[in-house]
């Protein structure tokens, strides 16, 4: 019923996040389909908001740059239901509560069937409060993704239990970003999870090298990397960004596939 | 009151990132095993009175009175606390729970300044490291007390991002809690914020209106007919109101920062402008776009200058309990200027909001009633501020 699974049927999977809008959303559309080139298994499409408080300072950034570009809500429905012509990879929606609260939760939930998209994540809605999100996505087969964090711990089973679609595994504290090093032991957490669901679990926040992702990937069942990338679309601009995230997408997938 | 699960009506709850959950739970047990224990609350107590000074005092406001020629004026005079403000309250409690529970840092976010010198102030009391966060837009016009800030031992951050003011900073507040959490507790400023911060931040802030109920019974022998305060996030008014809900014939207004009008962009007025949403942790009013997006709010006072309002004010609103008003800049201005000439009492420009309304409010009613108005903080800290709104070139 939900494509996610597909993403991680066939070896580790790499996870790429793009910021919609950034620079702009013929930009967005070019990178997405270069990363999918490149051999990303996911999408997670950021809708931005105007006050990411779990990100760090490159999607920070990103965010107040695309909205400042005028993209809406609305505008990124369709150019997802523009994307869904050649693209055929799940593509997760990362947000904040109050993009999707405000737009009405079923209306939200109706245009991504609509569209195309697979799930969402909401790194501000917690199990606690997901009541109001979850059921209302999983009646029109959206995966309400679950985040675990370094923090979790006697809090793992009760979320991977009613994990849905893949289970976001954050991999250190702090926000989105770079980081040189992951301390945390994610092969602890992992194997908690697995104690408690079938569900897939990937790897993010501070993942940049081929190597990280590699080692992520070895633990988990996936990596995703974010802000590496909206540097990089931020970096090289409208004209060479669709090229470089496919480079910079194949030396990733490379560095927790060891194929090509 | 409705307070299950930290929610007050729809409002409230912990919308809040996986990494902080944990954290906010433990923050939950111990301020429950903290409440129900007779020392913290003679700790509490003791300190209140011997270090900020409290009980404030309650005064009759006779020149105010007799000037607008209606209902008899009282003030409570927060603005006489330890700091210069009623943030003193919330922080002293928030730092002792801290330190019992084993933490050495105190981070804050801060507007006027007010909350993040209380913050200073606690810290340096207790002996902890602590970290202020402050839009850059209100470093600029607080200068003051970021002085003061860092007069106390404080490390204060400018926040560069957004439009820089009070929204900006709890946002680098919070993020920079899921970064540190083992050592470090995250001093909220008002009644807002993730469950459990509205319930202790209010419960702290209540010692305001217990006073006022004792006060005034010792005064005049009854309760008041009304209680004003100024609305931002809403910690001053809620502890003003608190123990006044049950009773019902004590009408509360909370006077919100209408910045250049309610019907300009230029607003900060959340209960007249904003819709139901969730941020910062809550579900509450917000100012938002049609998409979401939090509106870039704005108010003469850096303290009122944020986009939405506590989760129990949106409810008290909801059910009719409170009302909720505005009050624009101009009206606040005159206000603090009227304060300041008439009863030698200069109040922070955030409380002016609430005499404003007073102001309006008095003569409508008959001289048998009474009106408390909370001035929640001294004004010493705006004097720049409103001296170049009126085109004086004062620099501090």
């Amino acid at each position: 019923m939900n494509r996610i699974a597909n993403a991680f049927d066939h070896g580790k999977a790499f996870i790429a996040f793009i910021t919609c809008g950034d620079p702009d959303l013929e930009t967005t559309k070019a990178c997405v389909r270069s990363a999918v080139e490149g051999g990303a298994d996911l999408i997670e499409l950021g809708i931005p908001f105007s006050d990411p408080t779990a990100e760090g300072p490159v999607i920070q950034a990103a965010n107040a740059r695309a909205l400042a570009g005028g993209v809406t809500t609305d505008k990124i429905f369709s150019m997802v239901k523009e994307l869904r012509q050649n693209v055929s990879i799940p593509i997760v929606f990362m947000t904040y509560a109050n993009v999707v609260y405000s737009y009405g939760i079923e209306r939200f939930c109706d245009r991504c069937v609509e569209t195309g998209i697979d799930g969402m994540i909401l790194p501000d809605v917690p199990f606690e409060e997901k009541e109001e999100f979850a059921p209302v996505c999983r009646e029109r087969g959206l995966a309400f993704v679950s985040l675990i964090a370094p923090t979790s711990e006697n809090r793992i089973a009760m979320i991977a239990r009613e994990a849905e679609g893949f289970l976001y595994i954050v991999s250190s504290m702090g926000v989105t970003g770079v980081r040189s090093e992951i301390t945390t032991d994610i092969g602890a957490m992992v194997e908690l999870v697995r104690e408690n669901t079938n569900i897939p679990c990937a790897v993010g926040f501070g993942i940049s090298t081929p190597e990280q992702a590699g080692k992520m990937a070895d633990l988990s069942d996936g990596a995703i990397v974010g802000s590496a990338i909206v540097r990089l679309i931020s970096e090289r601009g409208r004209d060479s960004a669709a090229g470089a995230v496919y480079n910079y997408v194949r030396s990733m997938k490379k560095g927790i596939t060891g194929r090509n | 009151m409705s307070n299950l699960n930290g929610r007050f009506g729809v409002h409230g709850g912990q919308y809040i990132p996986e990494t902080l959950m944990n954290a906010v739970i433990e923050l939950e047990a111990a301020y429950n095993e903290a409440k129900a224990d007779p020392a913290f609350q003679n700790e509490l107590t003791t300190l209140f009175n011997d270090y900020a000074g409290r009980p404030s005092r309650l005064y009759y406001a006779k020149r105010m009175t007799e000037d607008l020629g209606g209902a008899k004026i009282y003030l409570k005079r927060e603005d006489l606390n330890h700091t210069g403000a009623h943030k003193i309250n919330n922080v002293l409690g928030q730092a002792l729970l801290a330190k019992r529970m084993g933490k050495t840092r105190l981070i804050a976010e801060t507007g006027a300044g007010q909350h993040g010198v209380a913050t200073a102030t606690a810290a340096a009391l207790m002996g902890m490291q602590c970290v202020v966060y402050m839009g850059v837009e209100d470093t600029v016009r607080q200068a003051l007390n970021v002085y003061r800030m860092r007069l106390l031992g404080a490390e204060v951050i400018p926040v560069e991002t957004g439009t820089g003011t009070l929204k900006d900073a709890v946002s680098a507040a919070m993020r920079e809690w899921t970064n540190r959490i083992s050592d470090t507790h995250y001093c909220l400023g008002s009644v807002m914020g993730p469950h459990p911060f509205p319930t202790i931040v209010r419960d702290f802030q209540s010692v305001i209106s217990q006073e006022i109920k004792e006060q005034l019974m010792e005064k005049e022998g009854r309760l008041p007919d009304a209680v004003l305060a100024c609305v931002g996030g809403g910690s001053n008014a809620i502890g003003a109101f608190y123990h006044f809900i049950e009773d019902r014939s004590v009408r509360l207004i909370g006077c919100e920062a209408a910045g250049r009008g309610v019907d300009t962009f230029e607003t900060a007025a959340t209960i007249a402008t904003g819709k139901l949403g969730i941020f910062h942790g809550m579900k509450s009013y917000f100012c938002q776009d049609e998409y979401g997006q939090i509106a870039p709010v704005y108010s003469i006072s850096a303290g009122l200058d944020y986009p939405g309002i506590g989760p129990e004010h949106a409810w008290l609103h909801d059910t009719g309990r409170a009302e909720y008003v505005s009050v624009t800049d101009d009206e606040a201005v005159n206000a603090f200027e009227y304060l300041s000439r008439l009863e030698g009492i200069i109040p922070a420009v955030e409380s002016a909001h609430a005499v404003a309304h007073a102001i309006k409010l008095a003569p409508e009613m008959g001289k048998d009633r009474i009106i408390v108005i909370n001035i929640s903080g001294r004004g010493d800290k705006d004097c720049a501020a409103i001296a170049r709104y009126r085109g004086e070139d004062l620099h501090e």
